[in-house]
C-alpha cells in the first residue's frame, strides 16, 4: 500500500506541475486585466501543432519547444492588440465573448489546417526507470521539472525585474500605474504574450503524452479553470498550489476508482471551494 | 508652463467642470481652494489625462496635451499625487518608488541620487523600504505618494489634499516638503482644504465654486483680506 501511495504521489506531482504551467498563464492574464481567457486552451493546442511542425522539419524537440513558444507569444500579442485592447474598460462580459469567439475560430482553423487525425509528438527522452513495481518514464519527471523551472523563472522576473514591477503595479492599480509613466496597454499586451507562450510551452511538453488534435485544449483548460478558481482568481501562488492539490487528490483517488472517475475529485474540490471559500483556498482571508 | 483653458469635464452624465481656466508658471506654487465637491480633484484628474475634457484645451510647455494619455504626461514631467494616495499596497516601499524610477535614460547613479534625496527628505521611508506599502500608516503613505511622484523628476506636481486626515505633526512635515520642492524649482498645483497652509505656501490662489473658478488673487492679497475666503469657503 505504501508503495502504491508513493507511486501515486509521483504521478500526482508530475501532472500537477504541468497543470500549474497552464494555469499560471491563465491566472496571470486574469490578474492583470480581468480577462478570463477562454482561448487559452487553443493557444495550448496551437503551440503543440507548431511544435509538431518544427519537430518534423528539424528533428529537435527542444527547438520545437522554443519556436512554438515564441510563435504563439507573437500570435497572442497580435490577438490581444486586435481583439482585447479595444475592449479595455468595457463590461467583462464582452471580453468573455471575445475570447470565446477566438477559441472557436482557432479550433476550427486547426481542424481545417491540420485535419481531424491526431498527430504524435515523439518525446525527446524515452527511457524509463524502475519505481517499485512500475516502469516510470523519465520524460514525465523532466516535464515536471521544466514546468517548475519556467514557473520559477516567471516568479523571479515578476519579483525582481523592472518589467516585473511594472506588471505587479499594473495588476494592483491600473490608473495609478499609468500616472507613474507605466505604458499600461503595452504591459497588457506583453503579459498576454507571456501567458500565451506558457500555454504553448505546456502544449508541446504535454503533446507526447496525449497526442495532438484540435480539441486537446478542452480538457486541460477546464482543469486549469478549476484550479485558477480554487487557488483564488489572479493569484499565481494559489493557482500553483491548487494545481498540485487537485492533481494529487486525483492521483490518490484513482487508487480506488478508475482514473476517468477520479476526475470527479476536481469538481468536488471546486464545488466545496465555491460553497465555503469563494475567494479561493490559498488567499488570505479578506478583512 | 501649464495652461488650462475653459475645460468642461463629465463623469458619465454629470457635468462636473463648467469651463475651468487656470495657469501655472515654472517653479510656481499655486493653490486651488473650494468647498467639497466643486471639482478641484476633477480638475487635477483632467490635467493628468485620467478623464478627458469634452471641451477646452490644456497646454503644457507649449504642447497641447488635452487628449494625451497619462503615461506620456508622466514622461513629459507631470507628477500626480492623488487624494486617496493610491499606494501600490502589495509592492514594497522601494518598489513603489521604482515604478517612477525605472524609466529609459535614467542612469544607475542618477537613480541612487534620486533615492538618496527622498530618503533624506523622508527618513521613515528609508527605514521601511522593504516593507509592503499597504502596511504604512496614513501619514507615511502620503509621504510615499509624494516621494513616488518625485521619482519622475517632474517639472510640476499635481498635489491633491496632501494633509487630509493627517496629524498636525505630519501636516508640518508636508508643508516643509512643499517648501523644499518649491526651492528646487518644481511647480506645484495644490488642492487643499487647509486654507492657512495653502495661503502660506502658494504665490497665487484660485477659488472654485460649482465647477468654475470664481476668484483669482495673489496669496498675499488673500492673507491681508480674508473676506473673499470667508465668502466662498465659509471659514
Amino acid at each position: 500500500m505504501a508503495e502504491q501511495l508513493l507511486i501515486q504521489l509521483l504521478i500526482g506531482l508530475s501532472s500537477g506541475m504541468i497543470l500549474a504551467l497552464v494555469a499560471s498563464g491563465l491566472t496571470l492574464i486574469f490578474g492583470i486585466m480581468d480577462v478570463v481567457n477562454f482561448a487559452h486552451g487553443e493557444l495550448f493546442m496551437l503551440g503543440a501543432y507548431v511544435g509538431t511542425t518544427v519537430l518534423v522539419a528539424t528533428g529537435s524537440f527542444w527547438l520545437a519547444l522554443l519556436v512554438a513558444s515564441v510563435t504563439i507569444a507573437l500570435l497572442g500579442a497580435g490577438l490581444h492588440i486586435t481583439t482585447l485592447r479595444p475592449l479595455l474598460g468595457r463590461d467583462p462580459l464582452t471580453t468573455i465573448l471575445a475570447t470565446f469567439g477566438l477559441s472557436l475560430v482557432l479550433q476550427n482553423y486547426a481542424l481545417w489546417q491540420y485535419g481531424p487525425v491526431a498527430r504524435k509528438i515523439q518525446e525527446p527522452i524515452t527511457s524509463q526507470f524502475q519505481f517499485f513495481h512500475i516502469q516510470f518514464p523519465w520524460y514525465r519527471i523532466v516535464i515536471a521539472l521544466l514546468s517548475a523551472a519556467i514557473i520559477g523563472a516567471l516568479w523571479l522576473f515578476l519579483k525582481y525585474g523592472k518589467y516585473g514591477i511594472w506588471i505587479r503595479a499594473t495588476t494592483q492599480d491600473r490608473i495609478m500605474a499609468s500616472a507613474m509613466g507605466i505604458p499600461v496597454p503595452l504591459v497588457h499586451t506583453a503579459v498576454f504574450a507571456i501567458g500565451s507562450a506558457m500555454a504553448a510551452a505546456s502544449g508541446v511538453l504535454f503533446g507526447p503524452l496525449v497526442g495532438v488534435n484540435h480539441a486537446m485544449g478542452l480538457d486541460w483548460i477546464l482543469k486549469a479553470f478549476i484550479v485558477v478558481v480554487v487557488g483564488g482568481m489572479g493569484n499565481l501562488a494559489g493557482s500553483i498550489l491548487a494545481s498540485l492539490l487537485v492533481s494529487l487528490l486525483e492521483a490518490f483517488a484513482s487508487l480506488w476508482v478508475s482514473p476517468a472517475q477520479a476526475v470527479i475529485v476536481s469538481f468536488v474540490v471546486l464545488i466545496l471551494t465555491l460553497l465555503f471559500r469563494p475567494t479561493g483556498l490559498f488567499v488570505p482571508t479578506p478583512k | 508652463m501649464l495652461t488650462v483653458e475653459a475645460i468642461h469635464t463629465y463623469y458619465g452624465k454629470s457635468h462636473i467642470l463648467h469651463g475651468v481656466s487656470l495657469e501655472v508658471s515654472p517653479g510656481e506654487v499655486v493653490g486651488l481652494l473650494g468647498r467639497n465637491g466643486v471639482g478641484k480633484s476633477t480638475t487635477l484628474k483632467t490635467i493628468m489625462g485620467l478623464i478627458h475634457p469634452t471641451e477646452g484645451r490644456i497646454v503644457f510647455e507649449g504642447q497641447p496635451i488635452t487628449r494625451t494619455v497619462p503615461h506620456r504626461l508622466a514622461r513629459l514631467g507631470i507628477g500626480y499625487v492623488p487624494e486617496d494616495r493610491r499606494i501600490f499596497r502589495l509592492l514594497t516601499v522601494l518598489e513603489n518608488l521604482r515604478t517612477g524610477l525605472d524609466r529609459n535614460g535614467v542612469t544607475e547613479e542618477r537613480k541612487k541620487v534620486l533615492l538618496d534625496k527622498v530618503y533624506q527628505y523622508f527618513p521613515v521611508l528609508a527605514e521601511r523600504r522593504y516593507q509592503a506599502g499597504g502596511t504604512l500608516s496614513g501619514g507615511e503613505q502620503q509621504m510615499l505618494a509624494i516621494a513616488r511622484a518625485m521619482m519622475l523628476e517632474p517639472k510640476i506636481i499635481l498635489l491633491d489634499e496632501p494633509t487630509e486626515g493627517l496629524m498636525p505633526k505630519m501636516v508640518t512635515q508636508i508643508r516643509e516638503i512643499i517648501t523644499l520642492l518649491h526651492q528646487e524649482g518644481v511647480a506645484i498645483l495644490l488642492v487643499e482644504q487647509n486654507v492657512p497652509l495653502t495661503l502660506a505656501v502658494s504665490s497665487r490662489i484660485y477659488i472654485m465654486e460649482k465647477g468654475v473658478v470664481r476668484h483669482h488673487a495673489t496669496a498675499a492679497a488673500l492673507r491681508s483680506d480674508d473676506s473673499v475666503i470667508h465668502q466662498y469657503l465659509g471659514v
